[in-house]
């Protein structure tokens, strides 16, 4: 085993966006204040200095204007990496991401790509109420044409970028924002990593906990507090989140029988819910209890401390849906 | 009141066991000792009994699966308890998919079963518990053979565990067994073989009642603290024809007759070369006595089986010169040693003990 360094999630994803641009001339970096502030959440603090004002690109504050140059600009040859602040304001580039981005392959009969990444800071947690806070990767995950990555670790945080960057179609990254203080070992050797593979990070035989994102961690703290009352939890990180990798998920529950799915999205038309009914259309009959679902409350995400948490999945709830799953009170 | 019947710990280094078979059923009532299932260990098939009188209320693992120690094997009403609330026909409740499908292909009866899962349905391990009960229980010679790779395993573990955490003394004293050995002769002179005295029934029995006298070389020592015993459970060391060895516990051997002792003794070995010892056998010992027999060596130097903290060993006997008053005559001769923890006692009690055997041994008739 190579040895590794200790870094910060927000590092890693630096040395992926550094490394695509040694890598490759056509790499940019564009978003809104990315440049001169580095960056809202300090990803690309420096990188200005370092790069130049030519491929790391202050935008003015329109979504949709600066996504749709980012779409441009891939259809003309370079690899953008477009920054979104947060999937709230993304909202307002949906229509260049929906209606173009996902849909000109298509439409003009395989003439034209758009090898576009964009990353965006997703999710709850830091006290930034209804406006900065939703979880709505779900809903991208519902678009043919796009892929739809959620690195959870160091290494994916540092490898996913790369593999993204290399796809012929646009894919989008959502950055868990509680993620970007977390720090591990990334491995001397990490490099690139594959982006159509779930990863089992816990293995387990009793109850399969599905995660993603910022529920990972959750789901593993849940998973070791239910060892604690004899039950083993296997934990899915599905890192895709577009295509679904079905196989993981239902090899997974053919085993334990139980899932318990964690998903940060409302729970109406949630990610968890075309997990749960893949699981049933693909695992029913090795199924031991009904498929659980952990998700958020569906309120717009509160700001004040103690509301937020309780609007949001948890530890212990995600422990509770697994005992209920296991008949345990 | 429920109780748990679990899976015990029948070593210092058994981490799990395999659950191999139910001897009793749910429903059937159970008395303390009783044996209710069989264990396969790194020492082979352990007869598992169980410490609480009840009922079997309900079994919780099934046949062929492997579970950490002190996981619940089962569930045990306790004598005078109410009975819980006879547990629902899957028709009021539930049969999920994966235990209607696998009831199907085994051909279960579901309206039999009790279900374990949420909200009491009946899920694919209650299915699989009753396939697993359905089959006839294997007669004992069906049981899983030694494993003599793993038991050689459970030898080397406990053995360097000692080696390297028990600082040994060692002692040794030739004993005189010329009373013993004439002893036996009368004792045995009349009886058919089968009920003949060996000399270890003799040896076993010194051993236990002297160490009524010194506390410090019976019990345990776990987590930098000695706990001596009340009871003395001499752990006998069988040899297992094949390679290893096991050594059971004769329990509360200081008390025994002489009589009751070597039947002990026959039923052990036999029950050793079986494959059917029980557990309390296995997890009990506060001692060790270690025989080596007709054709063994003169004298052993013995490793003691943590957590214990002493070990007494018997060489063979034989005819050596033996200085008696002003003379010099052969006699029958047995060499005994003794291995003793040294953060427990020193070597001045144990040579106390070696005398005391040696002076007990003097009076065979009393033992």
């Amino acid at each position: 085993m190579s040895a590794g360094t200790e870094i910060t999630y927000r590092e890693a994803v630096r040395q992926a966006i550094c490394d695509a641009i040694a890598r490759d001339g056509r790499v940019f970096l564009m978003g809104e204040d990315v440049g001169r502030y580095g960056g809202c959440y300090a990803v690309s603090k420096g990188l200005l200095d370092e790069y130049g004002p030519e491929r790391i690109r202050d935008t003015p504050l329109s979504e949709s204007a600066f996504v749709g140059a980012g779409i441009g600009a891939a259809i003309a040859g370079m690899r953008p990496i477009v920054e979104v602040m947060t999937v709230n304001f993304s909202l307002l580039a949906l229509d260049q991401i929906v209606n173009n981005a996902a849909t000109l392959r298509h439409m003009s009969g395989g003439q034209v790509g758009v090898p576009l990444v964009i990353r965006m800071a997703t999710g709850a947690g830091r006290q930034l109420a209804a406006q900065h806070s939703h979880s709505f990767e779900g809903w991208y995950a519902g678009v043919p044409g796009i892929k739809v990555l959620a690195p959870a670790t160091i290494e994916d945080a540092r490898g996913m970028l790369w593999t993204a960057l290399e796809d012929p179609d646009p894919v989008i990254l959502f950055e868990h924002v509680m993620l970007y203080n977390a720090s591990g070992i990334l491995p001397a050797d990490a490099g690139p990593v594959p982006i159509d593979k779930a990863a089992v990070r816990r293995e387990g035989g009793d109850v399969t906990i599905v995660a993603y994102g910022g529920t990972l961690a959750k789901a593993l703290a849940a998973a070791e507090d239910l060892a604690g009352d004899g039950v083993s939890a296997e934990v899915i990180d599905l890192r895709t989140l577009r295509p679904l990798d079905d196989s993981t998920i239902l090899a997974s529950v053919a085993k334990t029988r139980r899932a318990v799915i964690a998903d940060e999205g409302w729970r109406t038309g949630s990610l968890a819910a075309e997990i749960s009914a893949r699981i049933m259309e693909g695992a029913f009959w090795n199924l031991d209890a009904p498929v659980a679902r952990v998700c958020s409350a569906e309120v717009p995400i509160p700001y004040p401390r103690h509301l937020e948490e309780a609007a949001l999945p948890q530890p212990a709830a995600i422990a509770a849906a697994a005992r209920a799953a296991l008949g345990r009170p | 009141m429920s109780g748990e019947f679990r899976m015990p710990s029948l070593g210092a280094d058994m981490a799990a066991g395999k659950l191999v078979e139910w001897l009793k059923r749910p429903g059937d009532a159970v008395r303390r000792g009783d044996v209710v299932a069989v264990v396969e260990t790194q020492k082979g098939a352990i007869e598992v009994e169980i410490f609480t009188s009840g009922t079997l209320e309900r079994l919780l693992v099934a046949p062929g699966t492997t579970v950490p120690v002190g996981t619940p094997l089962a569930l045990v009403r306790e004598e005078g308890a109410p009975a819980e609330p006879a547990p629902r026909p899957p028709a009021a409740g539930k049969v999920s998919p994966a235990a209607r499908r696998l009831a199907t292909r085994a051909g279960i009866d579901l309206s039999a079963l009790a279900g374990s899962g949420p909200g009491g349905a009946v899920v694919a391990a209650d299915v699989e518990m009753a396939v697993a009960l359905r089959e006839k229980p294997a007669p004992a010679a069906a049981r899983p053979g030694l494993d003599f790779d793993a038991m050689r395993q459970a030898i080397a573990a406990a053995m360097a565990r000692s080696k390297r955490e028990i600082p040994h003394y060692y002692l040794a004293s030739d004993i005189d067994f010329g009373p013993a050995r004439a002893w036996l002769s009368a004792v045995n002179r009349d009886r058919p073989p089968e009920r003949r005295l060996l000399a270890s029934a003799l040896l076993v029995k010194a051993g236990a009642l002297a160490l009524r006298k010194f506390p410090d070389m019976n019990g345990f020592f776990s987590e930098g603290a000695f706990r001596p015993s009340a009871a003395i459970h001499a752990g006998f060391a069988v040899a297992i024809r094949g390679g290893g060895l096991i050594a059971p516990a004769i329990h509360d051997a200081d008390g025994m007759g002489i009589d009751a002792l070597m039947d002990a003794l026959r039923d052990l070995v036999a029950r050793v070369r079986a494959g059917t010892v029980r557990s309390s056998e296995l997890a009990d010992p506060t001692v060790t006595v270690t025989s080596l027999g007709e054709r063994g060596a003169d004298s052993a130097f013995p490793i003691i089986y943590p957590p214990q903290v002493a070990i007494v060993g018997f060489g063979r006997e034989s005819l050596r010169p033996w200085v008696s008053g002003n003379v010099v005559a052969p006699c029958p001769v047995v060499t005994a040693t003794l291995g003793a923890d040294h953060r427990v006692s020193d070597g001045h009690r144990g040579g106390l003990l070696l005398a005391e055997i040696a002076q007990l041994l003097q009076h065979p008739e009393t033992l």
